[in-house]
């Protein structure tokens, strides 16, 4: 199982890294999200998936370690909100800048 | 057990949700501010000294033993940087006063400052791997807020590029712990670190480091990855700049401090060579770009590389003598970086202009800004007696024992072309043909001044009073290069 999973993670790792080479915008942004989903599962997956009770008073052990569970529940909030903020943001800069491709976003002092 | 060490972490926090209520009263959000910085400053102040008097203080959260829990760490290097932290920030603080912004002001600024000051604060403080990592996002999503905000052309372009680098930034981090605990099984850096030094260093762990070493290099712009920084850093108002300029690097930069001396120290060839390479190649693309160009933002921001890659080599001697120089180097940085913002600053508040090019003659009708920025262009080349002498001296020192001396000499030849890149502001912008009367100026240097003084006296008293802060940066470099002291204090409670 945990060989799968290694599999699914490579394939969200690679599908994000062509997405955030992209120079659409948007694409980018599935590309970060992609990327966090890539990360949380490996954090879900190395910490071994699930080997024996749910870790509670009263379960027959072996447990399994609850504290992958928290650590992604966490990141998993993080990146939730950081890719709300930059959608946002992406949103309000296309209808500032009028592109949301990269290439046109590039300047220097110049272009104020 | 000390309550004592979250309270750096908690009185922003709660500053920051109280001022969220007092949004479009700016005055009441002044004070609130102002107050809660010096709170936060005297309560550092104490910390400081308890570590100083009786060890390493800790705090399990929740009353959840050590390894098990979040335990919360203060050692001599972490509230040394919270210390000078929280003064950087309460006088970013007084100088956005005059230069923020009325809107900017309303639309909770204060608030987003005191929480990147949690952020910033809590990562110093933590002893949590993981910890870390949520404290490095509070500190970030606080700085993608602040970056922002306002919502000038110029600002959006850059944050989109600085939000990108950071997200891919944090999911790497995210895989690093991810790897760290398939092989360890803890993320407790006291229990990391006594596991590794039992197992030993494999191959494997120094892959992880390597990739702590990106992630915190990202943060800290060292050499390869340090590409975002110029433009991102230009993009926001002067006290935010300042904001980021003395503290964000300065995170990353404790992280790797923290992580390689802590938890893996062991493979010193590998890991820590490539952090003195690194080191060297920082310093001198920093000193090209503060050379080359004539934007007085940028040739300050070009010198914050410059002193991460010092600070990064004596970081890789590992040594007592050279580490004391790191860390009286970082804290040297935070506050005269901070002063030189403040001042170039001012400059554009006078003359509407970042160009170099276009001032001339400031010193005429404003000679205390002048001859303060004239202080710190001493104090950052590092001329005795002033704060950035001692840092340098002890690093260079450290370097030589430990018979690096490509590194040193490279060190030493820095400080020259930093001379010259900020003299190169001081002779065009203060001295020459004073470009602009009274009556044409843009702005008034009117309450930009007194942050700026407060910074620098720190510097001086810094450098003069050497001998008498010395003990406290000696004793961080002490407990840093024996990580039993720390485990010791973090599991034996």
């Amino acid at each position: 199982m945990e060989i799968l999973m290694s599999f699914v993670i490579g394939i969200l790792f690679t599908a994000a890294t062509y997405l955030i080479l992209s120079k659409s915008l948007l694409r980018i942004i599935i590309g970060t999200a992609l990327l966090s989903h890539g990360a949380h599962l490996l954090l879900l997956t190395m910490a071994g998936l699930k080997r024996g009770a749910a870790p509670l008073l009263g379960e027959a052990g072996p447990y399994s370690d609850p504290l992958p569970q928290a650590l992604i529940l966490t990141a998993i909030v993080i990146s939730f909100g950081v890719t709300s903020f930059f959608l946002v943001l992406a949103y309000r800069s296309y209808q500032e800048l009028g592109t949301d491709n990269l290439d046109k976003l590039r300047g220097n002092d110049s272009h104020e | 057990m000390n309550n004592l060490v979250i309270l750096p972490v908690l009185v922003p926090l709660l500053t920051g949700i109280f001022l969220i209520f007092f949004n479009k009263n700016i005055s009441a959000q002044r004070w609130i501010s102002t107050v809660s910085g010096l709170l936060t400053i005297v309560v550092s102040g104490i910390l400081v000294q308890t570590v100083f008097e009786s060890g390493i203080q800790t705090l399990q959260l929740g009353s959840w033993k050590a390894p098990y829990g979040i335990v919360l760490v203060a050692d001599m290097l972490a509230s040394l940087l919270v210390l000078t932290a929280s003064i950087v920030s309460f006088t970013c603080i007084l100088y956005a006063f005059r230069t923020i912004g009325k809107e900017r002001e309303q639309y909770y600024f204060y608030s987003m400052v005191q929480f990147l000051m949690v952020g910033v604060l809590g990562a110093f403080l933590t002893g949590d791997i993981f910890n870390l990592f949520v404290f490095f996002e509070v500190m970030l999503i606080a700085s993608y807020v602040l970056i922002v905000l306002g919502g000038t052309k110029i600002q959006k372009r850059e944050s989109i590029k600085y939000i990108l680098v950071n997200i891919i930034s944090s999911a790497l981090f995210v895989v690093a712990v991810a790897l760290l605990f398939a092989v360890v099984g803890t993320l407790n850096m006291a229990d990391l670190s006594q596991k590794i030094s039992e197992s030993g260093q494999t191959g494997m762990l120094t892959v992880v480091a390597v990739m702590f070493l990106i992630v915190f290099g990202l943060k800290g712009a060292i050499f390869p990855l340090f590409f975002w920084l110029p433009g991102s850093y230009q993009a926001p108002p002067t006290p935010v700049t300042a904001l980021f300029g003395a503290l964000l690097t300065k995170v990353g930069v404790y992280s790797i401090i923290r992580v390689f001396t802590l938890i893996f120290y062991h493979d010193t060839g590998f890991t820590h060579f490539l952090i003195s390479i690194l080191a060297g190649l920082t310093i001198v693309v920093g000193v090209i770009g503060a050379v080359a160009y004539w934007d007085v933002k940028k040739i300050i921001i070009y010198n914050i590389m410059t002193a991460v890659g010092v600070i990064l080599f004596g970081v890789a001697t590992m040594s007592t003598t050279a580490l004391t120089g790191s860390i009286f180097y970082v804290v040297h940085d935070m506050i005269v970086k901070g002063a030189l913002f403040f001042i170039v600053g001012a400059m554009a508040v006078l003359t509407g202009t970042y160009n170099l090019k276009k001032m001339g003659g400031l010193i005429k009708y404003h000679p205390a800004l002048g001859w303060m920025f004239f202080l710190a262009v001493i104090t950052i080349a590092g001329i005795p007696p002033l704060s950035g002498f001692v840092g340098k001296l002890l690093i260079v020192q450290g370097g030589l024992e430990g018979e690096h001396y490509v590194l040193a000499f490279v060190v030493l030849l820095s400080s020259l072309l930093v001379l010259y890149s900020v003299m190169k502001i001081f002779m065009n912008g203060f001295w020459g043909e004073t470009k602009l009367s009274l009556k044409e100026e843009k702005g008034t240097t009117k309450g930009l001044l007194l942050p700026t003084a407060l910074l620098l006296s720190l510097s001086i008293a810094l450098g003069i009073g050497a001998e008498w802060f010395l003990p406290y940066f000696y004793q961080a470099a002490e407990s840093l290069m024996d990580p039993s002291l720390y485990i010791e204090a973090v599991l034996k409670e």
